[in-house]
């Protein structure tokens, strides 16, 4: 497996965990390709978790619109609400078959960490999820629902309490236990060969994707949009289409204008957090800076190294939408489709409408609408009421 | 007569400058670097026993604490310094130095500062080899070159970087190898014998064992895959070995010493010691020293391999 893409990736980690992330890479090596480990995953993820989701021609959101075609790819209608279930269930596999006995993971939107603990439940393993103070309090309903599927939800108060310090903690925690806890990361990012894992697992959704509007139109899509916080969802949706013309965009959080989580869009620098060399937000000294957003899932300050080449490569755009934008959407979307979005996803659905207008009634727009508001909802609820 | 001088001058130093060039071919061939010939090497070989190597934390929670704080420490036995320059996620540590770091740095802690005090350090005539421990970021952003340089001229000795393994160090060692700093590796009891040699065979300075699986952190007890670990690379590698992450006791240094181990590192433990005292920037100095003072002799006595 490669190590790098390009000049980002690669493994900076402590060294207890070189040998603990060579056995990783090996066992996957091994079952990427082992027909039983995948007809397994593949059941699963029918039977489970619900695939393949449908593509939605969004009709009355594309006349409002009024340019493109927009399509939604369905990932909010898998089991637990969002995108994660995939990547869960193939990494939470793996584990089993590496006979470990426990999954940890980080979350920040909560998505991740109800995933992980249902993927714990489901394979009968112990399960802690480290989540920042601050996600905890936005995302409350998921902290819950994770107590409810058996797992230890670990508060994380140092630092941003966000994600980066809940990836933190769980860090320490692979450390000292890897013999046997599998440290289940939530996105395309973390040390070689986490990104590669996680993208592997998540172009399920490209796949399909590509198949389904294949099926409807007889033709590729113009374009492709997908938010980006790690970048697993987009990773997921884009790795499918690297071949072909079809244009993509990765949306990040723009948060209040001020403060962001932009890291591809010319702010970030390049530099080395959570095991990866990749862009990322810092101050001068080299300290990693806090980031904000609306949506916990897009507050992050590096992003997935692969999503760092292919923005030097030029092969995907990256922009940026702010919380009232996103906000916008997320409304929008509701009304006009009877469908509730992610905060996160409302970002790529921002973008998209943006595009569509521009774009001409022949083009096509996928949107990767990465998972369900309901978590959300208490949230908006509250900031809207506040304003 | 006066261009003669000169030439049997030029001619003198270039003879110097061969025997260096043989001294530190000869120390390549058995895996050491020359600028281990340096201060570190020297604490090395003239220690009687383990030197005791204390961990502080850069800025926590105030500069003057830890100019106050190494001066102690060095005064009560200690044979190096290991500074830390803090990081925002530092996610080699435990919560304690995660702890000490977060207050250095809302207390304004930067690199350059740190590298300022090292200077300081140095100006105020303590001599024990000082060994920089950041995380890689903090020397990428600042630009790898000029921040060793940086710190050479400051007047460290070494580096540490947790997160920069041997598959990530080639540019750092080479730079640091060029600059004349030693660049220090980690080994962990998890490390396999051929694993231990390729680490040792790209290491200088010294071997850093971790005596832990996990991070820093005081523990109650030594581990015998730790021992075992200290007493592997002495068997495989002629650097020195030091120790760290997890002593917190004389009965561990002495256990240690005792195994072989050349150094000491103590970092948690005094942190522990002192942050009793910290409230918010400020420090009760007087008992926060004397309390650091007292340990830090029991462990230098510990370090010689009686308790």
């Amino acid at each position: 497996m490669k190590r790098y893409f390009g000049k980002f990736g690669g493994q900076f980690v402590p060294e207890t965990l070189v040998p603990a992330l060579k056995d990783l890479e090996e066992a996957y090596t091994k079952l990427k390709h082992d027909k039983p480990f995948q007809s397994e995953l593949s059941r699963l993820l029918a039977t489970y978790a619900g695939r393949p989701t449908s593509l939605y021609f969004a009709k009355r959101l594309t006349a409002h619109a009024g340019g493109a075609k927009i399509y939604l790819k369905r990932e909010d209608l898998l089991h637990t609400g969002a995108h994660k279930i995939n990547n869960a269930i193939g990494q939470g596999l793996l584990a089993k078959r590496m006979g470990k006995t426990r999954l940890i993971a980080e979350t920040g939107a909560g998505q991740h960490g109800v995933a992980t603990a249902t993927a714990a439940a489901l394979f009968g393993m112990e399960c802690d999820i480290y989540m920042g103070s601050t996600d905890a309090a936005r995302q409350a309903p998921n902290v819950y629902r994770m107590k409810l599927l058996g797992a230890n939800v670990r508060i994380v108060d140092t630092g941003s309490k966000t994600l980066k310090d809940a990836i933190n903690e769980a860090m320490r925690d692979y450390t000292a236990n890897f013999r046997t806890t599998h440290y289940l990361i939530g996105s395309a990012l973390g040390p070689h060969p986490y990104p590669s894992i996680v993208r592997d697992f998540q172009s399920v959704i490209g796949a399909e994707a590509r198949r389904q509007i294949l099926a409807a139109e007889k033709r590729l899509p113009d374009c492709l949009v997908a938010c980006v916080g790690g970048g697993s969802n987009a990773i997921g949706m884009f790795h499918s289409f690297f071949k072909d013309d079809t244009c993509m965009v990765g949306v990040e959080a723009g948060g209040d204008g001020r403060r962001h989580a932009s890291r591809l869009t010319g702010k970030g620098k390049i530099g080395i957090l959570h095991g990866m060399i990749t862009y990322l937000l810092e101050d001068k000294h080299g300290q990693i800076a806090d980031t904000y957003s609306v949506s916990a899932g897009l507050d992050y300050p590096a992003v997935g190294p692969q999503h760092s080449l292919l923005m030097e490569e030029g092969r995907v755009k990256y922009v940026s939408v702010e919380d009232k934008e996103a906000l916008g959407a997320f409304h929008l979307l509701s009304k006009t489709e009877g469908i509730i979005p992610a905060l996160e996803s409302a970002h790529a659905v921002a973008y998209a409408l943006l595009l569509a207008k521009k774009l001409d009634r022949k083009k096509i727009i996928v949107v990767n609408l990465s998972g369900r508001g309901d978590k959300d909802i208490d949230h908006v609820r509250k900031i809207e009421g506040e304003r | 007569m006066k261009k003669i001088k000169v030439r049997a001058q030029t001619a003198s130093r270039l003879s110097k400058a061969r025997k260096a060039t043989r001294i530190a071919r000869a120390f390549a061939s058995k895996g050491c670097d020359a600028s281990s010939h340096s201060s570190l090497a020297r604490a090395f070989s003239s220690a009687n026993g383990a030197i005791f190597m204390p961990y502080v934390c850069c800025g926590d929670p105030n500069e003057k604490f830890t100019m106050h704080l190494v001066s102690a420490l060095v005064t009560s036995g200690a044979g190096a310094i290991e500074l830390g320059i803090p990081f925002s996620d530092p996610i080699a540590d435990g919560k304690t130095i995660a702890a000490a770091s977060g207050r250095a740095l809302s207390g304004g802690m930067t690199p350059k500062k740190a590298i300022a005090i090292i200077a300081k350090i140095r100006k105020s005539g303590i001599e024990v080899p000082i060994i920089v421990m950041t995380y890689y970021n903090v020397v990428y952003a600042a630009g790898t070159s000029h921040f060793l340089s940086a710190i050479k001229a400051a007047g460290a000795d070494g580096l540490i970087i947790p997160d920069a393994p041997i598959e990530e160090s080639g540019s750092l060692r080479k730079l640091c190898k060029f600059t004349g700093i030693d660049f220090i590796q980690l080994i962990t009891p998890n490390c396999s014998d051929s694993r231990l040699k390729k680490i040792a065979s790209v290491a200088s300075g010294f071997l850093y064992a971790v005596s832990v699986l996990g991070t820093t952190g005081a523990r109650k007890n030594v581990s015998a895959d730790a021992i075992s670990l200290v007493k592997r690379a002495k068997g495989i590698s002629r650097l020195p070995v030091a120790v760290g992450f997890g002593i917190s006791k004389p009965a561990h240094a002495c256990a240690f010493a005792n195994a072989g181990a050349d150094g000491i590192i103590v970092g948690s433990e005094i942190v522990n010691i002192y942050s009793k005292y910290v409230k918010g920037r400020k420090i009760d100095e007087k008992r926060a020293l004397s309390a650091v003072s007292r340990f830090a002799r029991k462990m230098a006595n510990a370090c010689t391999g009686k308790n």
